[in-house]
């Protein structure tokens, strides 16, 4: 059997020190192959952010192992670890998160920035990406000009627009009504199926969780247990 | 990548223009303060320089002391023969004017001007460097004589010629009528005694009708090329005291004026003042940079999310550090960029107000502006590593 493309092992993460330290996570396991789409859900406090930070590598765990396409990620540095996420992952926030009074196009444009890519190849893949979100003719609009779920999509194209292996979703439909959060959610099914980009979405809404192939429940810094959903969404 | 980041902090600039402007403001006030006080300082040495070696480039010119000191008699004056003395004992000197002074009403038909009067000998001309527009010098007789001839400056000849040839003409001077036999070209930057304002005559005419004195008023020795003024000076020291009858350990009753020495101590003093106000914009430009480290630094916090966002897909560290260092400078250079624009044109305005040569100094222009940007760099170091050094997850948390 080849090594799944994440594997955790007994991942701990404490927060502060002495009496009033929190152990947010107490040993976390969990191994996800590539292709997964995969929701996370739980209880506020029940460590699912916690793990999510630390899987997008934004976060360190306290102590166990994190396996990346067999990289111990525990022993990266900072710089090694910026490495990491620029070229494998990306990253979709619940509050968009895009620069003010910078374009769409200059948002999707960002991560290739700094991996150096020269004007004209940004520029191609920026709004490709922005064709695979369906925002092409809003290129030159700025996120003030943009709805919620508009915004919501330039996220995406920015977080697909390196080709990453794995696209992380902080809940990305929190901000937004169910009908723009169902397009958001069918659109990543989409990319998850045909570009084969590996999707790890942290969501409290059942019905949004319905649209993964796996759905892990999170519970008191646990895997509490793991579900396949009936494939509603699908 | 760094013309991107460039870019980038231009955009961030041009964003909050006020802002960027006010804090920029110590910056442009103290380079300008810098440049245009240097300028000035150039400006006015200059103008002293040029005074100066109007005179004539090394002379010594003695004059009698006040002799106020102890309220005894005042020290004799100096007369023809030490002239001749010091002519033929001191070694090294290339003209010897004796000078005595008047100043009388020229008057010409319906025009006056009023004139200063130098009786003098023909090294008066060699000693200050004075060249003839038209006519001649002196002849023996006429001094030997002192007969009312003249030779005048171009003020005068402006003033009480015109358009007309003066020389063979004949004006009154006070109350002697005298015959123009030369005529001197103008002379800018004329410094102390005009020449251009000044008439010429044979020192033994102004001795005998405008003085009534055998006085000399003082002596203009000039220093011949190749000889040193020191030494020069100490031989005409040691003859006049001997000539003065001065005992050994008695201060002399009389003053030699260096030419060469004045020039040189205005200077230190001008360049003690020019280090003075520079200093005072240094403190300028010093609170300058304070402000912009102050701004970054709200900066900084204002843009954690921004900071967080672009960690988060994959910005090092030292990028960001970058960005913002990248952002400090073009700050503090803009700021100094217009300080030499500013300084370029109020030293100009202040130079041709004040009639003082502009001359634009390359090297404190570069100095100011290096300094400029080197205070972007110390003092955007300090809130960029700041920046640099946020951990992502807790800067995209910030609200």
């Amino acid at each position: 059997m080849t090594e799944p493309l994440i594997q955790l092992q007994g991942i701990t993460k404490t927060f502060g020190e002495g009496p009033t330290a929190f152990q947010a996570l107490k040993g976390v396991d969990l191994a996800i192959d590539a292709g997964a789409f995969l929701a996370v859900m739980g209880a506020s406090g029940s460590g699912k952010s916690t793990t999510m930070n630390i899987l997008g590598c934004l976060d360190v765990p306290s102590g166990g192992s994190y396996r990346f396409r067999g990289v111990h990620v525990e022993q990266l540095d900072r710089d090694q670890r910026a490495y990491l996420r620029r070229r494998y992952l990306g990253f979709v926030f619940q509050g968009f998160n895009l620069l003010a009074r910078t374009t769409a196009l200059e948002n999707v444009e960002l991560p290739l920035l700094y991996r150096g890519e020269h004007r004209k190849a940004r520029r191609e893949a920026a709004m490709a990406a922005l064709e695979q979100v369906g925002l092409d003719r809003w290129a030159d609009h700025t996120p003030a000009e943009l709805s919620g779920g508009q915004q919501q999509r330039v996220a995406i194209a920015r977080a697909i627009v390196t080709q990453p292996d794995v696209l992380l979703a902080d809940e990305p439909t929190g901000n937004l009504d169910s009908e723009r959060s169902v397009e958001i959610m069918k659109l990543l099914q989409r990319l998850n199926a045909e570009l084969g980009i590996t999707v790890l979405m942290v969501t409290h809404e059942p019905d949004m969780a319905a649209f993964a192939k796996t759905i892990v429940h999170f519970k008191d810094g646990l895997v509490e247990r793991t579900e396949i959903p009936a494939g509603m969404g699908a | 990548m760094l013309f991107t980041t460039l870019l980038l902090s231009l955009r961030e600039i041009r964003r909050h223009l006020l802002r960027s402007f006010l804090t920029t403001l110590g910056i442009i006030i103290g380079v300008a303060a810098v440049i245009t006080m240097v300028t000035l300082g150039n400006g006015v040495s200059a103008s002293v320089q040029a005074s100066i070696s109007s005179l004539g480039n090394n002379t010594l010119t003695v004059f009698p002391s006040g002799g106020r000191r102890g309220g005894g008699n005042a020290p004799p004056q100096f007369e023809n023969g030490d002239i001749q003395a010091i002519r033929q004992q001191v070694s090294g000197v290339s003209a010897v004017a004796p000078q005595a002074s008047a100043s009388a009403l020229a008057v010409r038909n319906a025009q006056n001007w009023n004139a200063s009067v130098t009786g003098t000998s023909n090294d008066y001309f060699d000693a200050q460097n004075l060249e003839f527009a038209g006519g001649r010098r002196f002849t023996d007789a006429e001094q030997s004589a002192g007969k009312s001839v003249c030779v005048i400056g171009d003020t005068i000849r402006a003033n009480l010629f015109a358009n007309e040839d003066p020389v063979g003409e004949r004006f009154r001077l006070g109350t002697v009528s005298c015959e123009v036999v030369g005529v001197l070209k103008k002379r800018d930057n004329a410094g102390f005694s005009d020449p251009n304002s000044t008439v010429v005559l044979p020192l033994k005419t102004v001795q005998r009708r405008f003085v009534g004195n055998q006085n000399v008023l003082a002596i203009q020795v000039a220093v011949a090329k190749g000889y040193d003024t020191a030494t020069v000076k100490q031989s005409l020291t040691g003859l006049l005291r001997e000539r003065r009858h001065i005992a050994p350990g008695q201060p002399d009753n009389f003053d030699i004026f260096d030419s060469a020495e004045f020039a040189s101590t205005v200077q230190n003093q001008m360049a003690q003042m020019t280090t003075f106000v520079a200093a005072i914009a240094a403190v300028s430009l010093l609170v300058g940079g304070i402000g912009i480290m102050n701004i970054m630094l709200v900066s900084v916090t204002e843009r954690t999310r921004e900071i967080g966002i672009r960690l988060a897909i994959g910005a090092l560290g030292k990028e960001v550090l970058l960005q913002f260092l990248v952002e400090a400078i073009a700050l503090s250079c803009l700021g100094g960029l217009v300080g030499v624009v500013l300084a370029f044109f109020a030293s100009w305005g202040f130079a041709s107000y004040a009639k003082l040569p502009f001359t634009f100094d390359l090297s404190i222009n570069l100095i100011s502006f290096g300094i400029s940007a080197l205070i972007g760099i110390v003092f955007g170091f300090f809130p960029a590593r700041r920046a640099a050094a946020l951990n992502p997850i807790d800067a995209l948390r910030h609200e």
